[in-house]
Order: structure tokens, then C-alpha cells, then sequence
């Protein structure tokens, strides 16, 4: 079943908590996993991973490079969950 | 006693998690009671492999989740969680020397490395493809990572290097360390040991070659160096560190010396791939070649921290080769086999040990071998059995030896600062 928006949110939220330690709170959509976050490539990576085993969806490797905001991972999660759907 | 400042190596911080504490001092008052880090491995790996000949192991006294973060955790294999652990209270103990990151450098020893990591990211592959594997798989397995790890969290630039050779792997750690500062390429060296490795793979790999013991039923008492029933050693795992400082970069910052590496010796076999040479020829030139390089003279050594792991044939070409290296000397050296308590901490040992043999000299006491009920004839040492022994007073000397599968020999000499 799709989740909402708030719910990927929130997850996401999680998943970059546990692998950084920021918490989970800060992690907002308008925010930048790299400026403003301050997340490296290799988080990321593992991020992206751990969302795709949570969300049971595929973010193919050329889809990463787009996801440069906390709504554009939000969005991209919802679209292939609905694509699925 | 001679020994002079340029060769010598400052000890200035001692760290360590271990079956028998999570730091030193825990680890050492536990060792001095003459306590057992054995456990049992748990129901879950003995029900799904119930063909494992063994199924006991010395286990961290303390999880490493208790020192580190989450994310610390979740970033390193367990082998380079023990060796931030260890290294972090090292370099605390040691007063978090004062040196240019150019000038501090990293010796941090695996014998097996990240083997945990290969195999749940092989699980992972199995189970749900490779698509799943996590980014940081390749950095946790290896073998560096941990030298890595302790590297980065300390910023060392003077080179982070990691020697690999199985058992003696920690001892040519502090070795290595040791070269560094000589060879003017650094003034301060984080050196030691980790092994994170208990799991069916390996207990079934070491058991398939007989070295490990099959006492399941009385856990304990299985790992028993010396004794005529020995069958074999006990798993164990951890970590220990050793900040290791010129003695010029020790003295200049007040640092307190606990003692001095005096001497290091490396040497090989050329025997066989797992047997040692039955006549100890190769680890008794380590022991000379330590001694020769620090100065000291057989009969200047009180006590040495045999490697000793329980096995029937290791155990006696030690006790040979400690007898060809020291000669008559031998008979006044008070030997004690730890890993009847540690159980085998492979690449972490002599690393460990070194840690215990550098508190025997600096306390003056030699820590106790247990389970030696029955001491092998063929075993012509004075064991400290039981009971810790009180070192004689004054300037004292001692050596730690570690040997490893391939024929690699490590003698390392410490004395009082």
C-alpha cells in the first residue's frame, strides 16, 4: 500500500537519523542533503539503499544524481510507489 | 640497566576491550583473579548448525554498543569497533599527546578482518539481491578499515598501516610502531590488535585443522596451556593499543612512562603454513633478535608473556624456544600463559599481551596461568601457576612473544622506565 507524503517524510526522517545521527527532526523537505545536511556521498548511497528495502521500490543509480532535496527523495519514493501501484 | 634513549620506545598509553573488561584495568584485575572469559556462543548458531564440533568462545566482556555511537557502530565491522574503543582509551590514557598530525602515525593490526561484514553482505546478496548491499560494505571488510578508523578519528597523517600476519599480527603492530618513530617518521604511534571474528565460519574452520579445544561441557577449563590434558585453544576477541612515543617526544611533555619498549625482534620459519618449527629455532631468533636490539641480556629478563594458546604441539616448541633464546637464564623467568583466561585474541593478542606484560613490569607482579593442573613434562618452564607472583623489586625486564599460521615469529622486550 502507498504511503503518504508524511509518512515517506518520516521514514526518510529515520533512515537518515540512524545512518548520520542528525536527528530526525532536522531532516525537513526543503533541506539539501548536501548543503544543509551535510550528508556525503557514501551516506547517501547508504541512505538511498536502506530507503528502497523500507519503501520496497527501486531509486535506479541515475536517479540519485536528482535527488538533491529531502522532497525530491520524498517524491521520487511516492511516484514509483504509485508507478507500482 | 642499559638501553639507550634513541632506540628505546616511550609506552605512554595502554588501551583495551576484552573477554575480560571492557577497558584495562577491568581486563587486568579480572586476569590477576585468574577469571575465565569463556561463554557460550548462544542457542541460535548451535540449533542452526548443530554439527559444530564447538560451541563455546571468549566473548567481549562488555558489547561494544556501550562505548560507541549508533552510527559508529552501524559504520564499522566489530573488528574496527574494538580497535576505536581500545585506541580511544590509549590515547586518553596516554593524556591525548600534544603532536603535528604530520608526526602521528597508526599501527592497527587484523589477523582475519572484517569477516562478519563479507558474510552478511553475502546474505544480503542471497536473500535480496545487489541491489540492497550497502555502500559500505568494501570499507567495513577491509582488513585496514579498522587502522583506517582509528587513523581518521585521531587525524593521523604519519601513515596508518596495518600489518597482517595471523596471530603475531598485533605484536608486529607495536614492531612496526616501534620502526616508525626509529626511522624519524613519526614522534607519536597508535599501535596494536583487533579481531572481531567468533562466528560458526571461523570455530568451524579452526576446529576442521584440530586447534581448537572441544571441552563444551566445562567451558572454562578448556583453555589450560601447559597442562598434559591441553587440546587445543579457545576463540577469543577484542582489542588492545599502545600509544608508543620517542622517548625525546615523551619526555619534552612530562608524559608518564609505564615502560619502555626496549627491543623488537621479526622473523619467519620457513617451515610450514600452520605447524611451527618443532624445534622453536625461528621463534627463539624473534626472542634473540628482541633482545639483541634492546640491549639487555638473557639474564636481565624476570618474566615473559608466553604465546601459549593450549595447543599440544605449539606449546612445547615455545617452551623450547624459549629455552634455546635465553639459555640458563630461563630457570629465573617467571612465565605466564594469559590465554588460559583471554582465550586467543589471534590478530588482537599480542597486542593485548603486550599490554599485560607492560603492567607486570611497571606493577611488578606476573599475572597467573590457570587451569594447570598437571604441567607437561616436556614443559621445562617455571609456569606462574594459579596465584600472581611478585616480580623482584628494582629496574626489571620482560618479554612478550606471539606467533602466527604462515611461520611468522614476534619478540617484543619491555622494560621498567
Amino acid at each position: 500500500m502507498a504511503h503518504t507524503q508524511d509518512e515517506i517524510l518520516a521514514g526518510l526522517a529515520e533512515l537518515v537519523a540512524e545512518e548520520t545521527g542528525i536527528p530526525a527532526g532536522d531532516v525537513q523537505l526543503e533541506k539539501s542533503f548536501t548543503d544543509d545536511l551535510d550528508i556525503d556521498s557514501l551516506s547517501m548511497m547508504t541512505i538511498v539503499v536502506n530507503a528502497q528495502d523500507k519503501f520496497d521500490v527501486e531509486i535506479p543509480d541515475e536517479a540519485v544524481g536528482g535527488l538533491k532535496t529531502v522532497q525530491d527523495a520524498v517524491s521520487y519514493i511516492s511516484n514509483a510507489e504509485t508507478a507500482k501501484a | 640497566m642499559p638501553g639507550s634513549d634513541d632506540r628505546a620506545i616511550a609506552v605512554t598509553g595502554l588501551g583495551a576491550t576484552s573477554p575480560l573488561g571492557g577497558d584495562v584495568q577491568t581486563t587486568w584485575d579480572a586476569l590477576l583473579a585468574g577469571s575465565s572469559g569463556a561463554r557460550p556462543i548462544g542457542e541460535i548458531w548451535t540449533e542452526r548448525y548443530p554439527t559444530l564440533p564447538v560451541t563455546f568462545a571468549c566473548s567481549l566482556a562488555q558489547p561494544a554498543s556501550e562505548k560507541l555511537t549508533p552510527q559508529e557502530i552501524r559504520r564499522l565491522d566489530p573488528s574496527g569497533q574494538y580497535a576505536l574503543i581500545a585506541s580511544r582509551e590509549a590515547w586518553a590514557h596516554a593524556g591525548a599527546p600534544e603532536v603535528e598530525k604530520e608526526r602521528l602515525g597508526v599501527c592497527m593490526a587484523s589477523g582475519i578482518g572484517g569477516l562478519h561484514t563479507v558474510l552478511n553482505a553475502y546474505d544480503t546478496l542471497n536473500d535480496k539481491g545487489a541491489r540492497r548491499m550497502l555502500p559500505m560494505t568494501v570499507p567495513m571488510l577491509m582488513p585496514n578499515g579498522p587502522a583506517a578508523a582509528v587513523g581518521l578519528d585521531l587525524g593521523a597523517r604519519a601513515g596508518v598501516h596495518t600489518p597482517v600476519s595471523a596471530c603475531a599480527s598485533g605484536a608486529e603492530a607495536i614492531a612496526q610502531g616501534a620502526d616508525l618513530i626509529r626511522r624519524g617518521l613519526a614522534d607519536v604511534v597508535v599501535a596494536g590488535g583487533t579481531e572481531g571474528c567468533i562466528h560458526p565460519v571461523t570455530i568451524g574452520a579452526f576446529a576442521a585443522m584440530q586447534a581448537l579445544s572441544k571441552w563444551n561441557d566445562d567451558i572454562t577449563r578448556a583453555s589450560r596451556p601447559y597442562d598434559v590434558e591441553r587440546n587445543g585453544f579457545v576463540m577469543g576477541e577484542g582489542s588492545g593499543a599502545v600509544v608508543l612515543e620517542s622517548m625525546a617526544h615523551a619526555k619534552a611533555r612530562g608524559a608518564t612512562i609505564h615502560a619502555v619498549l626496549a627491543g623488537v625482534g621479526v622473523t619467519s620459519d620457513g617451515y610450514h603454513i600452520s605447524a611451527p618449527e618443532p624445534e622453536g629455532k625461528g621463534a627463539a631468533r624473534a626472542m634473540r633478535a628482541a633482545l639483541a636490539d634492546s640491549d639487555l641480556a638473557a639474564s636481565d629478563i624476570v618474566h615473559l608473556n608466553a604465546h601459549a594458546t593450549s595447543t599440544p604441539v605449539g606449546d612445547v616448541a615455545e617452551a623450547q624456544a624459549i629455552r634455546l633464546a635465553l639459555g640458563e637464564a630461563t630457570d629465573s623467568v617467571a612465565v605466564s600463559a594469559t590465554k588460559s583466561m583471554t582465550g586467543h585474541l589471534l590478530g588482537a593478542a599480542g597486542a593485548l599481551e603486550s599490554i599485560f606484560t607492560v603492567l607486570a613490569v611497571r606493577d611488578g607482579i606476573a599475572p597467573p596461568t590457570t587451569n594447570l593442573d598437571s604441567q607437561d613434562p616436556k614443559i621445562t618452564l617455571d609456569v606462574v601457576n594459579k596465584d600472581p607472583r611478585k616480580l623482584p623489586d628494582g629496574e626489571r625486564a620482560a618479554v612478550n612473544n606471539a606467533f602466527g599460521f604462515g611461520g611468522h615469529n614476534v619478540g617484543l622486550v619491555f622494560r621498567s622506565a
